[in-house]
């Protein structure tokens, strides 16, 4: 059984990608619809496993570490396979409505979407961390792939931008695994971290893990070194950026929030906890100030991307050196942190997909007029808008007042002021384009309207994020499942 | 110093001029180039540092056969990606041509 549910969730995208590939783009669609159910089935079947049992160590066709591939299927683990399978499988479903399946290059939508999915499971579930690696090539290649799907000369530039800044950032990652590999012999994160515990001040392991921590922070986005982001998820097709920040920047935040909890207490010093710290509420204020003049509708939502990663970073100092109680409303408010981002910002680039559909136009300025005839799109994109600017009851209030918490338990209070003035900021951003899209005269009188399934989907999403804040208790009690070591 | 410190230390070095090509280095497949440089670098390091303990370690050797494929896999989508830009701009380089600018306008 258990081992059904494991291929199901490595093997199905996979063999998806490999048959997408030789159909076109409409029968791609239908087989995909299929694919998606199956993983959602899977995903949820794994989340009941677990809830009976306990989480699990697993090895892949039964080959053992350090040869075989290890899955650790822990808590954790568990929410950020149930939020790709819900994330995915929307941003899929308004794909297929969205994309013109006229264009030749278009029917490469589906494999490298499948190819995507492939690699995010593969980092929710890799426990040693060369498949980490492995599995964060794969995110790369195919999200450089998606971007470049617009064809013209704008999204290729965009594309080599990202394609580089993320080889750089894998290589840096790279490094820092060989040295680690170097240091201890082994690559089994949790193996790492009981030797870290043994032998403590290991200097070699300390720039290891600065290489990695840096490589990842490039490929996560975080100031200063976001100058890849807003271009590529600005140019990319709708679904496509809506996947890009609300999963495939979480992959790399993943790896480096596993590594630090793992191995920070031992490897991490206080000045590099705090320097991830003031990057990230340096990326909070730049991002949000940022988003606030974009002329482009997308480049306002990309450039709340880099605000929103930031509040990740808090993870950092606020687990560094603090009692237990603290580290864990931290964790908890980064995980919150993430679904909620990811829900409001896969709702919020779909809508702004339709709006950008519906006006004919990316430019902020041309929204005028677009509340009269598309206000469900417009309203899901506002409702999106309250969970980043994070007024209760959305997840993002949830989340930012388990960082509130656990900065004042731990006498961080510096940080608040960047929880704060990030609320702040982000609602200066979501109504401006609302004061655009409210103005009345306008020169455009013919409005395109998109199609009733592509106004839903962001909205699904987006009324979730905002119920996020209400379920928060169960939800964490997923990751807070208990894990065991047999399996 | 051993010989295998002097592998690594080498692939650390290799690496290095790796990173500074593929920051300052403004033609693309220079910076490609680059990048091919650095992982070479950091598949000596991960073979040279491993070697410590008696006999030959299986397991960096296997590590970085999966990194060539992946590196030459990322090669590959490069030269594509750098190719098709070729043809529709005529540009070597990511500077911020004058399509750019008219897009904004």
């Amino acid at each position: 059984m258990m081992s059904w549910l494991m291929a199901g969730l490595l093997f199905t995208p996979l063999a998806w990608a490999v048959v997408s590939l030789l159909v076109g783009f409409r029968t791609g669609r239908w087989l995909s619809w299929v694919g998606m159910v199956l993983q959602v089935g899977a995903s949820v079947a794994l989340w009941f496993a677990v809830a009976r049992e306990s989480g699990f160590y697993y090895a892949l066709g039964g080959w053992q570490a350090p040869l075989g591939i290890e899955l650790q299927v822990d808590g954790l683990a568990l929410t950020f396979v149930l939020l790709t399978a819900a994330v995915a499988s929307a941003c899929g479903l308004h794909a297929g409505v969205y994309l013109d399946p006229d264009k030749p290059w278009q029917r490469y939508f589906w494999p490298l979407f499948w190819f995507l999915w492939a690699g995010l499971n593969a980092v929710w579930l890799g426990a040693d961390l060369f498949n980490l690696y492995v599995g964060l090539e794969l995110i790369t290649l195919s999200a450089v792939g998606l971007v470049a799907l617009g064809g013209d000369a704008g999204a290729l530039r965009a594309s080599l931008r990202y394609l580089l800044a993320a080889l750089v950032g894998s290589m840096a990652y790279l490094l820092g695994v060989a040295l680690m590999y170097g240091q201890f012999g082994t690559l089994s994160l949790a193996g790492m971290s009981h030797l870290a515990q043994e032998y403590p001040g290991l200097e070699g392991a300390g720039l290891a893990m600065a290489l990695m921590m840096t490589g990842l922070a490039l490929k996560t986005a975080l100031f200063p070194l976001h100058g890849w982001l807003p271009p590529a998820h600005g140019i990319a097709r709708s679904p496509v950026s809506a996947l890009l920040s609300a999963l495939v920047v979480k992959a790399s935040f993943f790896i480096a929030a596993r590594l630090w909890l793992e191995l920070g207490p031992n490897l991490g010093t206080l000045a590099l906890a705090q320097l991830a710290g003031v990057l990230g509420a340096l990326a909070v204020l730049w991002g949000s100030w940022l988003a606030c003049l974009q002329p482009q509708l997308k480049q306002v939502v990309a450039y709340s991307s880099v605000a929103q990663i930031g509040y990740l970073f808090l993870l950092f100092p606020l687990t560094w050196g603090v009692t237990e109680a603290v580290s864990q409303q931290a964790q908890q408010g980064m995980t919150l942190q993430v679904i909620s981002h990811a829900l409001a910002k896969a709702a919020m680039f779909l809508a702004a997909g339709n709006l950008i559909l519906s006006t004919g136009s990316n430019r902020v300025s041309d929204l005028a007029g677009v509340s009269r005839f598309l206000p469900f799109s417009l309203f899901s994109f506002g409702l999106a808008g309250v969970s980043l600017m994070s007024l209760p009851p959305t997840g993002g209030f949830a989340a930012k007042w388990l960082l509130l918490q656990a900065s004042l338990n731990s006498g961080q209070w510096w940080w608040t002021l960047v929880l704060l003035a990030g609320g702040l900021l982000s609602a200066a951003y979501v109504f401006r384009i609302y004061r655009a899209s409210f103005v009345e005269h306008s020169e455009l009188d013919q409005f395109y309207h998109p199609p009733r399934r592509l106004e839903a989907i962001p909205m699904m999403l987006a009324l979730m994020s905002l119920g996020l804040g209400l379920v928060a208790e169960p939800l964490l009690s997923v990751m807070a499942l208990p894990f065991g070591e047999g399996g | 110093m051993s010989v295998h410190l002097l592998y690594a230390f080498a692939g650390a070095g290799v690496f290095t001029i790796g990173l500074f090509g593929m920051v300052f280095m403004v033609h693309l497949l220079r910076k490609l180039l680059a990048f091919n440089l650095m992982g070479s670098g950091t598949f000596l390091v991960l073979v040279g540092l491993a070697q410590h303990r008696n006999g030959v370690d299986p397991v960096p050797q296997a590590l970085v056969l999966t990194g060539i494929v992946v590196a030459i896999a990322a090669t590959a989508l490069a030269l594509v990606l750098i190719r098709r830009y070729f043809h529709l701009t005529g540009q070597v380089t990511l500077e911020p041509g004058s399509r750019d600018d008219e897009g904004h306008s």
